[in-house]
């Protein structure tokens, strides 16, 4: 029985009312198609998967701590390292950044929600269950075991000839990957899509193109990257199907098929990929340093146009992947001049920084500390990458133990610190409550410990000679002590994500409303309630500068009042 | 707002610091490593020399913007009653500064890089390669190596020998899937594709048995997947050739090593071949097998066996792809701890838990078939 007030005083009684089901708590997270809620939806996945995407990196460490290590089998080592490597990229990393996009785009551009509300939900959906679809592989033990590059011919079934002498994979892994991938890529082509629109059409009055905040710029930069890359992964993918199952020879090389098309196709999708992962968290920073150093960003135009720099040249640099597959010379130089090329407004997006940081009143909260922690990782991984361009030094470093240094310092070292930053910084946004902060710096400092004791010895592993995805090693080479340090720095990390989750659950239960706009910010997501309404801001705000919230704040010095742009 | 942990950075900094530091000092347990650095010819010192410049231009970068970057961190932290700074927006000229010198240094490491490419790629071999020549055919099995010598009719595995001084050519095939041939003393990688007829080059100025390593990703062995490349003197190569050349030594009537190669022809000849042992076993396994479109590994007219070529194992230094050293000093078929002391007893006692995966199917073998086959093997010089 419901009773319903009508009137002062007067009390009915209406006879029985269900709740709608999308009213209930449960059906609510079911049929959102709020922007905020499904951007937490994403970030509680893609943190999932993180978890799981660690478990499979502490069973990797595990295996190689000692040498001749007995505790996974070959089969079962395969399919972890090629599952840690497909999680962290498409479970943890993708789907952490489209959440944060989503939850902080629309509000940063002063719009009520996405575009399409319901293809974002859609988008959210179809991620969960590629999700759950690729992770269930393990549980018929038939995980994707082919690296999470899938090279063919060692991915092809037995129908391409293979057998004795010749093993492949005639099991379900490699669809397994195909299905969940190509399921991935619906999703973020749906995001991204949304993105797009949702940047271009739903921006406030005064939001100029050149006024949107950076993060924003660069989940733009990212959507366009998603829609002109994933196609080359999806019809590469679906042509290893056909291979596998319908007597296709795109990849079969004795039947006028190539081995190295997969590779041209993969890469061509693979390396615009690398920047899908980064440049939201270089987003991320170029909004978290302005405010922490009280400043505005640095060279705004700079920032924002070596992004898309970036996003053009990152189609042009595939094969720095191949270098050893025996291309022409000419190629070859091709290729590391574009790579080359690609450092230098990577370059001037670190210049910028340091020169936002530059002359600023720096308060050290646990946001600034992962961005500041950024910056000094982020570089390595981009010196380290560089060398990676110096062709004859990649022949001998390519596949070895540098290029996991390498991508760890880029992925670990940039986008995950990136994405630490992050919720430090949104979470006061996300819930109204601010993350412990001595428990936030316990947090830093482990993770910074411990990523670069796990991979900086890495370097000197693979200069030793250590190759990539190796179940197991012998014990007289060299390699024992420096793969040991690489273990004990992955506890330091699993100890880092175990404090962060202690101050979550912390946070929630003891934490005290910190107001709407705690680290006094700059940019619209603030202007409104922490957590905004379903409606987002009560009046649509009128920009007329980078800094709306600044503005505001301060009448007085406002931007727009001494700058124009 | 200086938090109580962020007063102990500057202890956290110095530990840091002091196991950075203690892992670069782990570059001297280097030595027994398959380093890069390590050269042993011109293309591996071409491609280690790059390693030394990319590494100062990239610490001269390194401490340049990690200075700036912990400078302004001490230098502009807040302080009690620190006014809000200047709201500085950009600067173009600055921007052109810092645009200009990555380029001017990203140029230097390019020309560098270019330089390089040219002096150890497949077209410099003609030029830069003067002297003697050898020509050499690898190729890449699950989860071992084979090589060939086309101008000898010599075929081996799992040890590759060249002479000092001298280019060795070195012809890439697989006939499987992807893998890569890598000498770190010696030379870079390049991939064997199938399909595509890959080659490359090196010189090895000092005699020695360097490490080879197969580096890209080819299945559950590739982990498994090592050789030796072994320089001999250029005396010591043309002996090695010439007893390559010979057929197997038939093992005298009755003896152990007679039994064991009864054992071989019973369970072993499916896969393997031995020269001599059999005026019908083929010379050679996959080498005509792979250059052959479509190629097919299981072709019985050609002789194609999937296993390695044995006829002189005895001399070779590794066992399948060097999951085990071929220890022939603790190999008395008299032994009663064989099967501890012996590594080729142990492989041929239980290959499939020596190296989970691999092709080789034999029934369990007693320890009776063990003695002689070991006896045998070992016997093939």
């Amino acid at each position: 029985m419901a009773t319903r007030t009508i009137g002062e005083n007067v009390t009915v009684t209406t006879g029985i009312r269900r709740k709608n089901f999308s009213e209930t708590y449960i059906g609510e997270w079911l049929t959102t198609t709020d922007h905020k809620q499904l951007g937490l939806m994403y970030i509680i996945t893609g943190f999932f998967f993180f978890l799981v995407g660690g478990m499979e990196a502490m069973l990797i460490r595990t295996q190689l701590a000692v040498p001749n290590g007995k505790v996974l089998d070959p089969e079962t080592y395969n399919q972890i390292f090629t599952m840690h490597g497909t999680t962290m990229i498409f479970l943890f990393v993708m789907p952490t950044l489209a959440g944060f996009g989503n939850y902080v785009v629309p509000l940063m551009l002063g719009a009520r929600d996405m575009a399409f509300p319901r293809m974002n939900a859609f988008g959210y959906w179809v991620l969960l269950f590629g999700g759950v679809f690729l992770q269930a592989s393990f549980i018929i033990g038939q995980a994707p075991d082919g690296g999470w590059f899938m090279y063919a011919p060692l991915s092809q079934m037995t129908a391409a000839g293979c057998g004795h002498g010749f093993q492949c994979t005639p099991h379900m892994n490699a669809d397994f990957w195909i299905l969940g991938t190509t399921l991935l890529g619906i999703s973020s082509i749906a995001g991204s899509l949304n993105f797009v629109v949702t940047i271009f059409k739903l921006r406030a009055p005064g939001m100029s193109i050149n006024r949107i905040p950076l993060f924003t710029w660069m989940i733009m930069v990212m959507s366009f990257l998603l829609l002109f890359a994933l196609p080359s992964l999806t019809v590469a993918s679906v042509m290893l199907l056909l291979d596998r199952h319908l007597g296709t020879h795109f990849y079969q090389y004795g039947n006028g098929g190539d081995p190295l098309l997969w590779q041209h196709l993969f890469w061509s999708f693979g390396h615009p990929e690398v920047y899908i992962l980064i440049l939201p968290a270089f987003g991320m920073i170029s909004e978290i340093l302005p405010v922490f150093s009280r400043k505005p960003i640095f060279g705004y135009t700079f920032v924002a146009w070596s992004g898309v720099a970036i996003g053009f040249l990152s189609f042009t640099v595939w094969a720095h992947h191949m270098f050893a597959v025996g291309l022409p010379s000419v190629a070859q130089a091709f290729f590391a001049t574009s790579t080359t090329l690609i450092a230098i407004p990577t370059a001037v997006k670190i210049f910028n920084w340091l020169a936002t940081i530059w002359g600023g009143k720096i308060r050290f909260a646990a946001p600034m500390l992962f961005a500041l922690g950024f910056i000094a990782m982020f570089l390595i991984g981009g010196l380290n990458g560089v060398a990676l361009a110096i062709v004859p030094f990649d022949y001998q470093v390519t596949d070895s133990y540098f290029v996991v240094a390498h991508i760890h310092y880029v992925l670990f070292g940039g986008t995950a610190l990136g994405i630490f930053a992050g919720i430090y910084y949104w979470f006061p946004k996300f819930t109204g409550y601010q993350l412990d902060e001595r428990l936030g710096q316990i947090h830093f400092w482990l993770t910074f410990i411990g990523l670069n004791l796990a991979f900086f010895p890495m370097h000197m592993l693979g200069i030793f000679g250590m190759p990539r995805r190796v179940y197991t090693y012998p014990d007289n080479l060299g390699w024992n002590e420096l793969n040991l340090l690489a273990s004990i720095g992955v506890i330091f990390i699993a100890l880092s994500v175990l404090v962060f989750l202690v101050n979550f659950v912390k946070t929630m239960k003891e934490g005290v409303k910190v107001g709407d706009d705690p680290w006094d910010a700059f940019t619209l997501e603030w202007d409104t309630t922490s957590p905004p309404k379903k409606y987002n801001f009560l009046e649509i705000p009128i920009v007329r500068s980078r800094r709306p919230f600044y503005d505001k704040k301060n009448p007085a010095i406002a931007d727009w009042k001494s700058v124009t742009h | 707002m200086r938090m109580p942990v962020f007063r102990g950075t500057k202890r956290w900094l110095t530990l840091v610091s002091c196991l950075l530091l203690s892992t670069i000092l782990f570059a001297a347990c280097g030595e027994n490593s398959p380093s890069i650095l390590n050269t042993a010819g011109p293309v591996a010192e071409n491609e280690s020399f790059l390693f030394w410049v990319v590494l100062y231009t990239s610490l001269f970068v390194f401490v340049g913007v990690e200075g700036a970057l912990i400078y302004s961190i001490v230098r502009f932290r807040e302080r009690p009653g620190m006014p809000n700074p200047r709201q500085l927006h950009g600067n173009t000229a600055l921007e052109i500064t810092w645009t200009v010198i990555p380029t001017a240094i990203l140029l230097f490491v390019l020309v560098v890089t270019i330089r390089g490419l040219l002096q150890v790629a497949p077209e410099a071999e003609p030029t830069l390669a003067q002297g003697p020549k050898i020509e050499v055919t690898a190729i890449g099995h699950q989860w071992w190596w084979e090589f060939h010598y086309k101008e000898w009719n010599i075929t081996t595995a799992d040890s590759m020998h060249v002479p000092v001084g001298t280019t060795v050519h070195v012809n890439l095939f697989s006939n499987n899937v992807i893998h890569s041939f890598w000498v770190p003393a010696l030379t870079g990688k390049t991939d064997l594709v199938p399909g595509h007829a890959n080659a490359k080059w090196f010189v090895a100025n000092k005699e020695g048995t360097y490490m080879g390593i197969c580096a890209e990703y080819c299945g559950t062995q590739h982990a498994n997947m090592r050789f030796d490349v072994v320089v001999d003197s250029q005396d010591a190569f043309k002996t090695w050739v010439s007893t390559q050349q010979q057929n197997a030594v038939t093992p005298a009537a009755g003896s152990l090593a007679d039994q064991g190669m009864q054992e071989f022809k019973n369970a072993c000849v499916s896969c393997h071949g031995i020269v001599g042992v059999d005026a019908t076993a083929p010379a050679n396994t996959a080498v005509d097998c792979v250059d052959s479109s479509p190629p097919n590994p299981n072709d019985t007219a050609k002789n194609c066996l999937i296993g390695p070529n044995l006829t002189h194992f005895g001399s070779r230094d590794l066992i399948a792809g060097g999951v085990l050293e071929n220890n022939k000093a603790q190999c008395d078929p008299n032994d009663p701890q064989l099967l501890e002391h012996c590594n080729l007893a142990k492989w041929l006692n239980d290959p499939q838990g020596v190296k989970p995966g691999n092709d080789m199917a034999i029934g369990q073998l007693n320890h009776d078939q063990i003695k002689g086959l070991v006896a045998y093997l070992e016997s093939l010089q």
